[in-house]
């Protein structure tokens, strides 16, 4: 085949060929198209304003390291005028976190931002390992699960930063839309197509409060193949995880459903975005029925978005996969485990777990949700969709269906059981020399840029 | 500078990044003397390839990962050059001395 000539440039030899359009692009056009499509998000969403502060969730993949790159260009390139800065979150579980960490270290070098890591143990008190011993094996994903939803905003919350952007790409949005749509959970489809959730200024007046993060995903709108084909071709370097989505689960099965889509007819990824933007627009109560545009206070507490490893930047549904082979043997016991404790708060409604097949941690997500309890017999009732009411959480300001949030039901229950030795401690001491002595996913790590 | 060792192979490289690396022993790099012709005695293509990787490189049992429905898994990108493989004609493309055939996984997570 002769090489065809770059659509743009006329001269260079075409080396992409973009999903999207179908255009073919050399290598410097793709790259320079693929930045000015981010910046015309930002701007046309009014994402960022200048002097703002911004948290990159970073996870050494990818998704958030393109975030990083794509970010730091553009905002020297158009003069955005925002500080950049890198947020990761270590859950506290021997060897996971070490070689996506050392990536994002490199990250915080490269691209010269400065790089917070937070663990779990200081946003909650509990490392997963800690939980794990606590709990045992079974059912500890829930409680990494729900962690991890809330440990972004806590942490930016912390640094005392507003605005918390995430690496969630057009397939993770087409996925989640997906997922939604087959489990006739409008409203949240609703919430999760939204380019910018945050949690409306009246919830909360305290300004270190966490409810007043602002997240947004800048990269809504750009294909996964075009994401590694940009850290391709501009050489970044990230990390892959071991995990690769498991085909039995649900979010899974989207996922392939998505890639196989896209193999047909490329466009359909953003069709099924846009198509989740337009339902949105039809859930009553919905702030979307502006047309998206005024649609900037959408409530993001406990979402799912991406997976469950998400809110670390983006993930494939299989991390979370993979953190339960580190985990967890037994998963159906997890399940059984899960629902005895959730039942016992009184609010949930777990006995969804069995049919639904997903895991502990997604039905307690779904715990919030209005589903009905209908077995698999029974017609389905009509359902008025309506939208969630969200409050906050008593204990800890989060925005929350329910009067305590999931984290702090979870939390309550586990330190009822704390037990009064210092076990803890000399388990932080041992795990600090563990991880090259320069964070341990325990403290607070500031690596400074240069 | 002619990468053809003799007639009955053609010397070619093959890469794994993404996480793809993962299913073939770590290994991000491989020099291979391919085949020159394929089974049926046909110029030895990318379909060729992936057979052949499939049957002699890749040691993890799970095949279905990399190949799916006699094709490469939807979610892994081939570059043949550096080009994406749809510009080079897919699995249908016909391998030369000291070709640069890289597949990169979507798929893994980060
Ligand atoms: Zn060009
Ligand atoms: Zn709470």
């Amino acid at each position: 085949m002769p090489p065809t000539p770059c659509a743009l440039c006329k001269t260079n030899r075409a080396l992409i060929l973009r999903p999207k359009d179908h255009s073919k692009l050399c290598k410097a056009c793709f790259i320079s198209v693929f930045e000015t499509e981010i910046h015309h998000t930002i701007t046309t969403n009014n994402l960022f304003h200048r002097g703002e502060k911004i948290a990159i969730g970073a996870s050494g993949g990818k998704d958030s390291t393109v975030l990083a790159a794509v970010l730091k260009t553009l905002n020297e390139r158009y003069d955005y005028g925002v500080e950049l800065i890198l947020l990761s979150i270590d859950e506290g579980i021997k060897g996971y976190r070490d070689d996506s960490l050392e990536t994002v270290k490199r990250n915080a070098q490269q691209y010269e931002m400065p790089l917070t890591i937070l663990g779990y143990s200081e946003l909650y008190g509990w490392t997963m390992d800690q939980v794990v011993e606590q709990v045992g094996k079974k059912g500890n994903c829930t409680y990494c699960g729900v962690f991890r939803r809330q440990a972004l905003d806590r942490g930016a919350a912390r640094l005392g930063v507003k605005h918390v952007v995430t690496g969630h790409n057009a397939d993770d949005v087409a996925e989640t839309v997906l997922m939604n749509l087959l489990r006739g959970d409008l409203p949240r489809l609703s919430r999760t197509t939204s380019i910018i959730t945050s949690t409306p200024s009246a919830v909360s007046t305290d300004p270190n409060s966490h409810t007043n993060v602002k997240r947004s995903k800048p990269l809504k709108y750009a294909y996964e193949k075009e994401i590694v084909l940009y850290a391709h071709h501009r050489n970044l370097d990230y990390f892959s995880t071991e995990c690769i989505y498991s085909p039995e689960a649900f979010r899974g099965s989207a996922r392939a459903l998505i890639k196989n889509l896209e193999r047909v007819r490329p466009s359909a990824i953003l069709d099924v975005v846009r198509s989740g933007e337009d339902m949105a627009k039809l859930v009553p109560g919905s702030d979307e029925g502006c047309g998206g545009v005024c649609s900037s206070s959408v409530p993001a507490a406990e979402e799912e978005e991406g997976g469950c490893g998400s809110s670390n930047g983006r993930t494939a549904g299989g991390e979370m996969a993979n953190m339960e082979q580190h985990l967890s043997q037994n998963e159906a016991a997890a399940e059984n485990g899960l629902e005895v404790e959730i039942t016992s708060t009184g609010k949930s409604r777990a006995t969804q777990t069995q049919q639904r097949g997903n895991t502990a941690k997604e039905s307690l997500q779904n715990g919030s949700s209005k589903k009905s309890k209908k077995g698999k017999g029974e017609p389905p009732a009509p359902r008025k969709v309506t939208k969630q009411v969200m409050g906050q959480c008593k204990r800890c300001g989060y925005l929350s269906s329910q009067e305590i949030c999931k984290a702090c039901v979870l939390l309550e229950g586990l330190n009822k059981n704390r037990p009064k030795n210092s076990i803890e401690v000399g388990y932080d001491e041992s795990q600090e020399t563990e991880v090259n002595g320069v964070t341990n996913g325990l403290q607070k790590t500031h690596i400074a840029a240069e | 500078m002619s990468g053809i060792t003799d007639e009955k192979t053609v010397s070619i490289t093959v890469e794994f990044s993404g996480g793809l690396e993962l299913l073939f022993d770590n290994e991000r790099k491989l020099s291979l003397a391919l085949p020159s012709r394929d089974e049926n005695g046909a110029t030895s293509n990318i379909a060729y390839l992936v057979r052949y990787l499939c049957e002699t490189t890749m040691k993890d049992p799970r095949k279905d990962l990399f190949v799916l429905d006699g094709t490469v898994r939807p979610g892994i990108l081939v570059l043949i050059n550096d080009a994406d493989w749809e510009l080079e004609g897919e699995d249908q493309y016909e391998l030369q001395a000291n070709d640069n055939i890289l597949f990169v996984s979507t798929l893994h997570g980060g």
